[in-house]
């Protein structure tokens, strides 16, 4: 029963922050030096033409106006037609979001994958060897530009050894995961040093808890202790360590897109800045903001059940 | 050294010179030294000792527990039913722990992990060690709860320790100890953490769990209180060494080391309206700098000049009971001037 | 660290060496390689064997040899050069969008910490606002907006960098709010902002200090990312990202033109990482280094 007033206060102190999301969203283009307008069509039309334009898209009312009108829309899905490609923008963005969330949830799940095992020896052999080069490798990885290393994939896993398709997102489901590998691998190269570096924070802080004595004292091996009482609870900490970096994923996740070819949300942003396409770069900027809150929250609300039930001493 | 304070033919652990150090950047700290005692089958040993006097730390090197970097640990022997534990493999040691030697630590709210259930835990190290499966395992943790006292075990067996009072989980993690029919239990301070009415419940709990087993209880203490009521024999731990060790009745009536007297002077009396509580004045020593000499001489009564330079060894005083003084018959000279005085 | 003796340099000098000698092994490590980069950098006339720009159609795309250590483009460019001074550019930027918002974010921070209130309250959700927005997404946004080019870059990460190190200037600073020496200062009577720039800012730093140097590295990787997606610095410019973005095109035939400026950024980014994590243990606090 506790739970529900830790729901509502979460979910309260979300509001402004998507509030102020969209009073950004929104102002951004208003900022454009210039005239957004003659920009997207590349100064090719009449001023009568563009007049019409504003009319059309309403930007010729006041701004207070014009904003209630755009968060009104945003709430019910409407988020304004791209004028270079003429479509609604939500109907482009429906199109791309899923091979941006598989991509993301893939990544996650390679990422976690791959840290797993990477901080449990850096754990059990901490401060020796096998720790020190985990350590200097995480931080190799990490100082790596994604851009870089998808080329390298490419190359290398791609192109020489045939392993991986290397552009485009493919058919089918089995197909799909496939052409995704290759990019959340890329992506793995950034996820998992913060990964390693939490984890073993995370198993080292366990460690040192009186119940892992006790459990030694009972003549479990150390290995055991690592994997079934310290990977456990370290775990949990996981969950939002993922969340708070979703940030850093996405960003990830756009460059990666723009590598490997996929159509996702973050290609289609690179490519609508390279056409000015204003109505297009406000509503991606405001569903990759709400990604990242809704994310957020739920790692929040996940964290807030397990603490109740688990984590209470 | 050997402890004649009993025969050894009766021994179940022996210890034999034990040391240990613990290096740092900043020195050498002793926290045991010189230590050599024996447990008999079926004997309570009770340890006491204020904090820093190195009786945690001898729990777990009997148990080889100590981290082994910062620990130093030596001994001409520590011998548990014949072997060795000090030749030893980690492997080997894993054997013992748990299955024939049980620990009980201080506490209890730290000591179960809060994302397993009581039951699973109780039972790991029979699922461990004698390879039983999932349902024999909870069976074996429900009537081990049901031993240790806990109500409803059959559904308790599946609880988070989260929803246990201190009591409750103490008792869990004694019947976690005995999960593996140990022939020696070491309780590290068991109720120290716990409140006065639940201290007694534990204690009795342990007594009687030793009645019907007929193991070997090592408790560990600071207050006398709780070692006169439950322990067959009583040792002193002063600055990491033994000072008196012998039979607890016969101590608590002829005390033979100024310290172990000190701390029977300072237990209040219910029913004595007039004497004022007399502790013991000044600190116990840096473990990290100790002389030579008798580590108690700054804090000591009857201290005299050969105090300060003797070689330290136990000496016999009475059947089984010795002692780490120079000149207990003083106490003795004390005692009787005191009782001339009331 | 280094006390400052009055008189002689000798004095400064062997305390600056006593100071070095007692780093730990990554901070000595990290430093001697940014070290070396950064006078690479410095000293680029005199040590690049070609002009960056100069342009040669007899030597296109020529594979790593003597003449040519890194080989060249497909303008006939010398890559070995051009990486040589892409280090000014990439070194400098990161210089500039690491340190600058570190100042004011810290400032920022401190503020909030220390007054708290309504202040502390608006700050915060601006944060929160800013924060919501995936880094490069937002950087990419106002890029948009105002243009691609240095100059902007500079103003789009001015705006948002700062959050970070507000964020952790802040926490610091209600840790040591409740100390004794801010006590003491208040009581006697000095204003705020005293306070909080002489007294206790120094002490809120230290988790700064050691995240500016993910920082760096992670701005390196914005800076030759937005380069290499075409939002950054213009060719023909030698930055290290916007060379591998040149040199996608050709990586089938000739590999060296986008793998060897990466490897400089996987050099630098390394050298400060190690940096960082020896700041950290350096400073005896317990961070984490990657973000």
């Amino acid at each position: 029963m506790r739970i529900l007033p830790y729901i509502l206060a979460r979910m309260l102190h979300a509001i402004p922050v998507l509030v102020g999301v969209t009073i950004f969203a929104f102002l951004a283009v208003k900022f454009v030096p210039g005239d957004p307008v003659r920009i997207m069509t590349h100064g090719r039309m009449s001023d009568q033409e563009v007049e019409v334009i504003y009319h059309k898209l309403g930007m010729d009312r006041p701004w207070i106006v014009q904003y209630v009108g755009f968060v009104a829309g945003a709430a019910v899905g409407d988020l304004g037609q791209s004028i270079i490609q003429n479509q609604p923008v939500s109907r482009l963005v429906a199109e791309k979001v899923w091979p941006t969330l598989s991509l993301l949830l893939i990544s996650a799940i390679v990422s976690v994958v791959i840290a797993l095992p990477l901080s449990l020896v850096a754990c059990f052999y901490r401060n020796r060897l096998p720790d020190h080069v985990i350590r200097l490798g995480s931080m190799i990885g990490f100082a790596m530009p994604s851009f870089w290393i998808g080329i390298m994939l490419i190359l290398t896993l791609g192109v020489w050894a045939k392993l991986f398709p290397i552009s485009g997102l493919g058919h089918g489901f089995i197909d799909r995961i496939h052409h995704l590998l290759l990019p959340s691998f890329t992506i793995a190269f950034l996820l998992v040093p913060i990964l390693v570096q939490s984890l073993r924070a995370s198993m080292l802080d366990v460690l040192a808890s009186e119940y892992i004595e006790v459990a030694r004292a009972k003549g479990l091996s150390e290995w055991r202790i690592l994997t079934k009482h310290v990977l456990r609870n370290a775990l949990i900490p996981v969950i939002t360590v993922l969340a708070v970096n979703i940030s850093w994923l996405v960003s990830g996740a756009v460059v990666v897109e723009y590598v490997f070819g996929l159509p996702g949300l973050g290609s289609l942003l690179v490519r609508s800045v390279g056409y000015r396409d204003y109505p297009i770069i406000q509503g991606l900027s405001l569903v990759f903001a709400v990604i990242v809150v809704v994310v957020n929250l739920l790692a929040d609300l996940c964290y807030g059940l397990l603490d109740a039930r688990v984590l209470k001493e | 050294m050997v402890d004649r304070s009993h025969s050894a033919s009766a021994s179940l652990l022996e210890v034999e010179d034990l040391r240990v150090e613990f290096v740092s950047s900043r020195g050498t700290l002793v926290a045991n030294r010189n230590i050599s005692f024996s447990v008999a089958a079926g004997e309570t040993l009770g340890i006491v000792g204020e904090s820093g006097s190195g009786k945690s730390v001898l729990c777990r090197a009997i148990l080889r527990l100590l981290p082994s970097p910062p620990a130093q640990q030596t001994a001409k022997r520590i011998a548990f039913l014949g072997r060795d534990l000090m030749q030893l493999s980690e492997r080997q040691m894993q054997e013992v722990r748990g299955q024939d030697i049980g620990m009980v630590f201080q506490n209890p709210m730290t000591s179960l992990n809060p994302v397993w259930t009581v039951g699973d835990q109780i039972s790991e190290g029979l699922r461990i060690h004698k390879g039983l499966g999932h349902s024999e395992a909870r069976r074996a943790a429900v009537r081990l709860l049901r031993q240790v006292g806990i109500p409803s075990p059959e559904i308790r067996v599946d609880d988070y320790p989260y929803r246990w009072s201190g009591g409750m989980i103490q008792r869990a993690v004694i019947a976690m100890a005995m999960a593996g029919s140990p022939k020696l239990l070491l309780a590290d301070e068991p109720t120290t953490a716990l409140d006065v009415t639940i201290q007694d419940q534990i204690l009795s709990l342990l007594m009687e769990l030793q009645r019907a087993t007929h193991m070997s209880l090592v408790l560990v203490s600071h207050d006398m209180g709780v070692i006169a009521e439950t322990s067959d024999r009583l040792m002193v731990l002063y600055a990491g060494q033994i000072v008196e060790i012998g039979r607890t009745r016969e101590i608590f009536e002829n005390p033979a080391h100024p310290y172990t007297e000190g701390l029977l002077r300072s237990i209040p009396n219910v029913g004595d309206k007039e004497r004022q509580l007399t502790p013991i004045r000044g600190q116990p020593p840096d473990l990290a700098r100790l002389e030579d000499g008798c580590p108690f001489a700054p804090r000591c009564r009857h201290v005299s000049a050969d105090c300060w330079t003797a070689d330290l060894q136990l000496a016999e005083v009475g059947d089984g009971h010795m002692t780490a003084c120079l000149h207990p018959e003083r106490i003795r000279l004390s005692k009787t001037l005191v009782d001339v005085e009331q | 660290m280094a006390t400052e003796a009055l008189g002689s340099t000798r004095n400064v000098a062997t305390a600056i060496a006593a100071e070095i000698m007692s780093w730990n092994l990554s901070l000595k490590v990290g430093s001697a390689i940014m070290m070396a980069i950064a006078l690479i950098g410095i000293f680029a006339p005199w040590i690049a064997p070609y002009d960056p720009f100069a342009q040669d159609f007899e030597a296109v795309l020529v594979p790593p040899e003597l003449n040519h250590l890194f080989g060249t483009d497909n303008l006939g460019r010398d890559i070995f050069s051009r990486v040589i001074y892409g280090a000014r550019v990439d070194l400098t930027i990161g210089v500039i969008t690491t340190y600058v918002p570190m100042t004011y974010g810290v400032v920022l921070g401190a503020f909030c910490g220390y007054i708290g209130g309504k202040f502390d309250m608006i700050v915060m959700r601006i944060l929160d606002v800013a924060m919501a927005f995936p880094f490069l997404v937002l950087i990419i946004v106002i890029l948009a907006i105002l243009g691609p080019g240095v100059q902007n870059i500079y103003i789009s990460v001015f705006l948002v960098a700062w959050t970070m190190y507000a964020r952790l200037a802040r926490a610091e600073m209600l840790v040591e709010r409740g100390k004794d020496y801010v006590l003491a200062a208040q009581v006697l009577g000095y204003p705020r902002s005293r306070i909080v720039f002489r007294h206790a800012l120094p002490n809120v730093m230290n988790s700064s200090i050691v995240f500016s140097m993910s920082d760096f590295v992670l701005n390196i990787l914005l800076v030759s990312g937005l380069s290499f997606l075409g939002l950054g610095i213009q060719p023909p410019i030698p930055e290290w990202g916007s060379m591998i973005a040149e040199g996608k095109e050709f990586m089938l035939q000739a590999w060296w033109v986008c793998t060897l400026p990466g490897l400089a950024i996987v050099i630098t980014g390394t050298a400060l990482s190690l940096i960082g994590d020896g700041l950290a243990k350096r400073l005896g606090e317990r961070h984490h280094t990657l973000v």
